[in-house]
């Protein structure tokens, strides 16, 4: 018998006492738990997406489309840095102030190519404001998954209200399952000496989530 | 290379030895206490905390009550994304899976996420000794292995070390395993950090293999769910060009939809954040982007014996938080290590007699390692009743009774060294249905109170070591109840039965 077999005989085996009628959807699931905690207007809830982006150590920074530019240009400029990888679907007018080299993603670089770059640049999936976690998705203003993790700084535009749902239970709909996904929360951390909080272990040391209102707004 | 936990003694006498270390309980305390309290004002932000754990613990029962199905799905789902799936009935099968996998690509080295399932089939040894060497990349995880240690903890497995400590061993070992500590490297936990991200990026840069295991699996999607915070996790899951990843097949759910309870129940519990750092999800393998051969190992090792136990079944829905060990009394001051598994505290003493089968003396040691306060069931996420299983697997210790081992039933010895307690309690159940003897030996009892010793004799010893025997009253209750308010031949008989 493969391990296969053998496996599945033995969960069948160990399941005699279920009734013959119960099906896989029973018995059910209640389901009375919240779909988001607490009723928020919209601009409540983008305040709640950045009060608990910076309590996890996120650097969070707010505009208008109109001066996203500038502000992304500055950031990089603070950082002193010179090369920055960037999304193949990423608004090119994003990086158009910025006096970098913008490196595109692509398949062909190695990890360790990405890891002589400075900085990220991208877009998101969603954000999540009861916990205060950005999703990508790997779309096309996202890319691949390693650009966001090699580069010791990470720069992610949300744009607001859009792509700000409350609560987990909301983000899960929204999201492709059959899509890679990276769920943000903060800049990479870990506790593990005597339970510490240390930033910057191996993903980005600094995480900046610029919250770029809709046109008309900001 | 790590040590092993097989051969390791029982519970009380590891235990003896562990509380004696100050510095152990220091460490200890000082870490269970922090995160006990952070993790009840994380809860505590969620109103809905009950309606999520019912809710956690409906749809691990859903699935382990109809596991074969969710399985069968699963597989389809991972291979219809490109994964490959294979079984694994014990150990030795998955580490000669996982080697198999490993030599197929070519490669003499991996690179590890830290994985309890890893942990508890040994396959870091058992890659060693095919000449694959494991890197395990997670912070804690690699204080364990350059220490030649092993875990005490299932979140942070190197609690019961502090920072001189840590700082020691990283000095002493990091440059037999690669880049050597930085030159003057001190104790603070942000200096620590930076120099195994130094010691272990050029792992990560180079690595071909990766091997993880998985917090979730979605039947009905094949995704894979790994939490994590440092981002060794993306590392591993990401760069290399094959992923490896071994699961039980317990951490089965059935729909994408149920991850929106475990993502709110999972990073409150255990690391007491609103979430986690870093959550990967992949499903399958996708062009262009992370790895590009996926294996995944579904692992059984013990999980359907646990099964077919109407009442431990229970056990299965553990989502490793941690929780439990950081509440519980006996954990803080035995530590993680008396426990001789990979999973430790109240968690640990009621998975591993069942996974292992009751297997030896350290297996029937551990349903006795809890004071049976019930705060590990009060912390659990998915409403584990730990202190019903440990007292269920007592009476299987004591008593024996069928069980299954290897998906066979058998019938369970009674345990050598329970003689005693076994006679105790036949002669107490005798007694309790003869109320004519119970009545005399109270009687007895009360009239030789005098002459009663401090401490029991015999079997009884050990007991009456560590505890102070109850006095005897000068008169039994039944004796007053009838000088107090009896009738003359009172219904002292008739009216209890």
């Amino acid at each position: 018998m493969s391990g296969r077999d053998v496996v599945l005989a033995r969960v069948r085996r160990a399941l005699a006492d279920v009734p013959r009628g119960e099906g896989p959807h029973d018995p059910p699931v209640p389901r009375d738990y919240r779909r988001v905690h607490g009723s928020r207007t919209a601009e409540e809830t983008v305040e709640l997406l950045a009060e608990n982006l910076a309590d996890y150590r996120a650097v969070v920074h707010r505009c208008a489309p109109a001066g996203l530019p500038a502000l992304i240009a500055r950031l990089l400029a603070a950082r002193g840095a010179r090369t920055v990888v960037v999304p193949a679907g990423l608004d090119p007018r994003w990086l158009s102030a910025a006096e970098v080299a913008a490196r595109p993603d692509r398949a062909t670089d190695t990890a360790r190519d990405l890891a002589a770059v400075d900085s990220v640049v991208t877009g998101c999936a969603l954000a999540v404001a009861e916990t205060g976690t950005l999703v990508l998705d790997a779309g096309p203003d996202q890319g691949r998954r390693r650009i966001t993790l090699v580069p010791d700084h990470h720069i992610c535009v949300v744009r607001v209200p859009d792509q700000v749902v409350g609560s987990v239970p909301e983000a899960l709909p929204r999201l492709a399952p059959e899509r890679p996904l990276t769920w943000i929360s903060g800049p990479s951390a870990t506790s593990d000496i005597e339970l510490d909080r240390v930033e910057g272990v191996h993903g980005p040391r600094t995480l900046e989530v610029v919250l770029m209102a809709a046109d008309g707004e900001g | 290379m790590s040590r092993s936990f097989l051969g390791m003694p029982a519970f009380p006498r590891a235990a003896a030895v562990s509380t004696r270390d100050p510095r152990l309980r220091a460490n200890l305390a000082h870490a269970t206490h922090t995160i006990r309290d952070k993790r009840a004002r994380a809860v505590a932000e969620l109103d809905d905390w009950a309606q999520l754990r019912a809710a956690g613990a409906a749809v691990k029962d859903r699935t382990l009550r109809h596991l074969d199905h969710y399985l069968e799905q699963l597989e389809e789902s991972v291979a219809a994304a490109g994964g490959h799936v294979h079984w694994a009935a014990d150990a030795d099968e998955a580490n000669r899976i996982v080697t198999r996998l490993v030599r197929e690509t070519g490669e003499r080295e991996v690179v590890k996420v830290k994985s309890m399932a890893t942990q508890e089939i040994g396959l870091n040894e058992a890659l060693a000794e095919a000449g694959i060497r494991a890197y395990e990349t997670d912070l804690a995880e690699l204080i364990v292995q350059l220490g030649d240690d092993l875990p005490s903890h299932i979140l942070v497995p190197a609690i019961h070390r502090n920072r001189g400590e840590i700082r020691d061993i990283f000095r002493r070992e990091m440059g037999k395993w690669g880049r050597p500590a930085p030159e003057g490297l001190s104790d603070s936990p942000a200096e620590l950090a930076e120099a195994a991200r130094l010691h272990l990026r050029e792992k990560f840069l180079t690595a071909k293999v990766g091997i993880s295991g998985a917090n979730f699996m979605v039947a009905e999607t094949g995704t894979l769910v790994v939490v994590e915070s440092e981002g060794n996790g993306r590392m591993c899951l990401t760069l290399p060009e094959t992923l490896i990843s071994v699961v039980g097949i317990e951490k089965t759910v059935p729909t994408w939809q149920d991850l929106e309870v475990f993502l709110q129940l999972l990073p409150r519990s255990s690391t007491a954040e609103r979430m986690n750092p870093y959550t990967t999800t992949w499903t399958g393998t996708t062009d262009g982007d992370g790895p590009r051969a996926f294996h995944l190992v579904l692992l059984d090792n013990g999980r359907t014996d646990t099964l077919a136990d109407t009442v431990g079944r229970q056990a299965l829905r553990c989502i490793r938080c941690s929780a439990c060990l950081n509440v519980c009394p006996v954990y803080e001051r035995a530590g993680g290590h008396a426990y001789g598994s990979p999973y430790p505290g109240p968690i640990g003493a009621i998975l591993t007699p069942q996974l292992r089968g009751m297997a030896g003396p350290l297996e029937e040691s551990l349903p006795y390692a809890s004071s049976l306060c019930g705060a590990c069931y009060e912390v659990c996420p998915v409403a584990i009743d730990i202190p019903e299983v440990l007292v269920h697997l007592r009476e299987r210790v004591v008593e024996g009774g069928p069980v299954t081992r290897r998906g066979a039933r058998v019938v369970l010895k009674p345990a050598k060294g329970h003689a005693a307690e076994r006679a105790a309690m036949r002669a107490a159940a005798w007694t309790f249905d003869h109320p004519g003897v119970l009545r005399g030996g109270m009687r007895l009892a009360a009239r030789t109170r005098r002459l009663h010793p401090r401490r029991l004799p015999g079997p009884g010893r050990a007991w009456s070591d560590t505890r102070a025997l109850p006095t005897v009253p000068a008169e039994s209750f039944r004796d007053w109840w009838r000088r107090t308010r009896g009738d003359a031949g009172g219904s002292e008989t008739g009216g209890v039965k």
